[in-house]
């Protein structure tokens, strides 16, 4: 088995849209708009990559939009008090730490299927919201947008945060102890806690992350707007869950590598601006964001077959 | 009297290992036929052929004088052919007579279904056979003998001619016993060929007409059981020289390096064993399939910890409640089935190997990715397994070479206890010798080995000392130049060992 093989078997696939839209469209490659379809990504980027981590545990997590959208609203009335940047940030990370530890708790520790525990809790943090702030538009006071920077500094800070972040938490979940114990945990729970890893802290922790992840991310929405919905996570799920799974995932647990989410996310969020660009139109984009997943669970599914059969 | 069944020359192989070399059975109409042999000697594997779960190698097999071939359960069971198993294979969250129901009556998908009547049904076969069991049950909350009774309920029902037993008494209190008896007796008198599998020889005496011994995957003779005494039945199950393939102990047993006073644990029915393992020592524990032994290994590694007695290692108590404690007392724990937890398939070697000493091998938690392939090649040689490398996935090794790596992520424990299970189980001819050697090597250095094996050589051939276990109980202790193969299966079955010798 080759390594990596599935996540540049992605990266040429983006590398071909690319190179086909760099012939076919170049004003797609004016630096402005690209950079700031760029930035505008970074968000679904994070809690891509926190759902790939609970992906690989063998667990999901469909509540990481609500999860955004709680901190994110956390974060702009704090922030909307008048309050520095830095305690809204503070405010959102806590509050995602503590959806993330609820869910973690009820999965590993009461043993509850996750599908359920985070349905309930996505089902539950949306309502919050919607009787809570009545789908009232924030607005954020000066100085929140671009962290107080200009929009090239600001959009850079976002950019090189967000691959800090997938550059540590790949790197961490092959070399460090955590993070060999999800892969192990994902690919046999008995089996690890038979080599001394303790699978219900290991998944509490990967649902923690993912609540803080889903945090970051919310800040990282915040600072591109001058305002903020309530609803502004709803369908986030479906975008990074699908990321994750294009990008080499396995849905069923202990296999694929973050650095997959990289391509996969893009190539997924650049079938709107291909088709734009191409002159099609774009009602195509779901078809075709569907057709990418089926090929990219067909491979798993072959690959598999292959394996079990050498 | 008729013939219902009759198999000649069956054969089986699973990869490498060969279940079935050659069976011949034959059942006749109105005959209880048991079916004996030591664990592993192919008897599943031969129900499985007859029940149609596998296809033979080779071989031919007669149902009722017709030649049958490409034989799958559903056919079987047209056939008359019905199984009950050891564990009753019911829909737990169906009720009794939906699951009787079920099993009776191929009903077309549109077809309504008839309530009452599978409900009279169900109440008429279980009354037939004696079991007091409301027909709409629950069948998760009956007892397995209960769900026994509606297996063979089923079977019945089903009109079936050839009904296969397989250690049906097993679970079973003395009354049920009883009743389950009368049962086969009236299958019997209407004309039913059973077989029957039991590891009690009195049962076979009381029940069965005619006896097959397997051995090996061998038939070794077909005789009337009233031919037969216990001590011949013993000697033709286990009659075989113990082949001088095995390394020889060369080690002098060392200190004590672990013991066990009174340990036992109510909630996998381990009761009261003592025993103690010496440093340089194999001590290896033999006995049936469901004897305790992986329960008591599964007590020493902290996944099932003990209720009362006491551990010590190096002459200390220690309590073990967690398989990390364990690990952390130096115990290591090589599974049954590496299959299953033995080895993640869809990591590396290398990450297999040191899943256990991520503490010792992460300082601060991070990898040293170096110390990590260094070890991993230096087990990968030491150990012999046959690898492009360490990071070659688990999934692309030998059953053997699986093993291997999941003894050899124990080994880098640095353990004063190994305690393998089954450690050869399924692997072949060439890595079994391997991995003996290996295991012997191991003593030598001074490890205290506990190895609990089914393959009889095996024990005989590797251990220092023999332990038997039976029903949760430590029946007997053997030192290794006097341990005999009958002497060993016969505390196993629970047979005064002065008789067979």
């Amino acid at each position: 088995m080759k390594k990596y093989s599935r996540e540049w078997i992605v990266a040429g696939a983006l590398g071909l849209l690319m190179l086909s839209l760099a012939l076919a469209a170049p004003h797609f490659f004016q630096l402005q708009p690209l950079l700031s379809r760029v930035t505008s990504q970074m968000p679904a980027m994070i809690v891509a990559l926190g759902i790939a981590m609970v992906i690989i545990s063998r667990q999901i997590d469909i509540s990481l939009g609500a999860q955004f959208s709680m901190c994110a609203v956390i974060a702009g009335l704090v922030a909307a008090q008048g309050l520095p940047l830095g305690v809204a940030i503070a405010a959102a990370l806590g509050a995602g730490a503590l959806m993330g530890a609820l869910n973690g708790l009820l999965v590993a520790y009461l043993g509850l299927p996750s599908i359920v525990v985070t349905l309930a809790t996505m089902v539950t943090w949306q309502e919050a919201l919607r009787l809570w702030q009545q789908g009232r538009l924030l607005n954020l006071p000066e100085g929140i947008q671009w962290f107080g920077m200009s929009q090239a500094q600001g959009q850079a800070t976002v950019i090189g945060i967000t691959f800090i972040l997938l550059i540590a938490l790949a790197w961490g979940m092959k070399n460090i102890g955590a993070g060999r114990a999800i892969y192990a945990v994902g690919s046999d729970a008995e089996a690890a806690r038979l080599a001394g890893i303790n699978p219900k802290r290991t998944t509490f922790g990967v649902f923690v992350s993912m609540g803080v992840l889903a945090a970051v991310a919310a800040v990282m929405n915040l600072v591109q707007s001058p305002q903020i919905q309530p609803s502004c996570g709803d369908g986030l799920e479906l975008k990074a869950i699908a990321a994750a799974v294009v990008g080499g995932i396995a849905i069923r647990g202990g296999r694929g590598t973050l650095w997959g989410v990289l391509p996969g996310l893009f190539l997924l969020a650049n079938v709107n601006p291909a088709l734009t660009h191409f002159h099609q139109p774009p009602y195509w984009e779901k078809a075709i964001q569907g057709l990418v997943i089926i090929l990219a669970v067909v491979a798993d599914g072959w690959n598999q077959k292959k394996q079990s059969k050498g | 009297m008729e013939t219902l069944l009759q198999l000649s020359g069956i054969k089986k192989s699973f990869g490498a290992v060969r279940a079935l070399k050659g069976v011949s059975f034959e059942l006749k109409a109105g005959e209880v036929h048991a079916l004996l042999g030591e664990n592993g000697a192919g008897k599943s594997t031969l129900i499985k052929v007859i029940t149609g779960a596998h296809l033979p190698d080779a071989g031919t097999m007669h149902v009722m004088g017709e030649v049958v071939q490409a034989l799958t359960p559903s056919k079987a069971q047209e056939l008359g052919i019905a199984c009950i198993y050891q564990q009753p294979a019911l829909f737990p969250d169906l009720s009794v007579a939906e699951n009787i129901g079920l099993r009776l009556k191929k009903s077309r998908a549109h077809a309504k279904v008839d309530w009452s009547g599978q409900r009279l049904r169900a109440a008429e076969l279980l009354k037939r056979i004696g079991a007091e069991i409301s027909p709409d049950a629950e069948v998760a909350s009956l007892s397995m003998p209960e769900q026994q009774l509606v297996e063979i309920a089923c079977a019945l029902g089903s009109g079936a001619r050839i009904v296969i037993m397989d250690e049906p008494t097993a679970s079973l209190t003395q009354k049920e016993q009883h009743l389950l008896f009368a049962v086969v007796r009236d299958l019997r008198a209407a004309g039913v060929g059973v077989v029957y599998i039991s590891h009690r020889l009195e049962e076979i005496f009381a029940l069965a007409d005619r006896v097959t011994v397997l051995r090996d995957g061998e038939s070794v003779g077909t005789n009337a059981v009233d031919q037969l005494n216990e001590s011949q039945m013993i000697q033709l199950m286990v009659g075989r020289e113990v082949s001088s393939i095995y390394p020889p102990a060369e080690s002098k047993a060392g200190d004590v390096v672990f013991e066990m006073q009174h340990v036992s644990c109510a909630e996998s029915g381990v009761n009261d064993i003592s025993l103690t393992v010496r440093a340089g020592e194999i001590l290896g524990m033999a006995g049936l399939v469901g004897a305790g032994r992986t329960e008591l290994a599964r007590i020493l590694f902290g996944i099932t910890p003990a209720s009362s007695g006491k551990i010590l290692l190096d002459n200390k108590a220690v309590s073990i409640s967690s398989p990390a404690e364990a690990i952390a007392h130096g115990i290591a724990y090589v599974p049954e089935d590496r299959r299953k937890h033995g080895v993640i398939l869809d990591l590396p070697i290398a990450h297999n190997i040191t899943m256990a000493i991520h503490r010792k091998i992460f300082p601060r938690r991070f990898l040293r990715k170096a110390a990590e392939q260094n070890l991993a090649l230096q087990m990968i040689r030491d150990l012999g397994i046959k690898a492009y490398g360490p990071d070659a996935p688990g999934s692309s090794l030998s059953g053997g070479n699986q093993q291997k790596v999941s003894v050899a992520r124990w080994l880098a424990t640095k353990p004063r206890l190994l305690i393998l299970d089954e450690p050869t189980q399924g692997v072949d001819v060439g890595a079994k010798s391997e991995i003996h050697k290996i295991i012997r090597g191991l003593a030598k250095e001074g490890l205290a080995v506990l190895m609990i094996s089914s393959d009889l050589p095996e024990v005989l051939g590797m251990s220092d000392r023999v332990a038997v276990m039976r029903g949760g109980k430590l029946v007997s202790i053997v030192e290794g130049e006097n341990a005999e193969a009958a002497s060993i299966m016969a505390a196993a079955l629970g047979h005064n060992s002065k008789e067979v010798a």
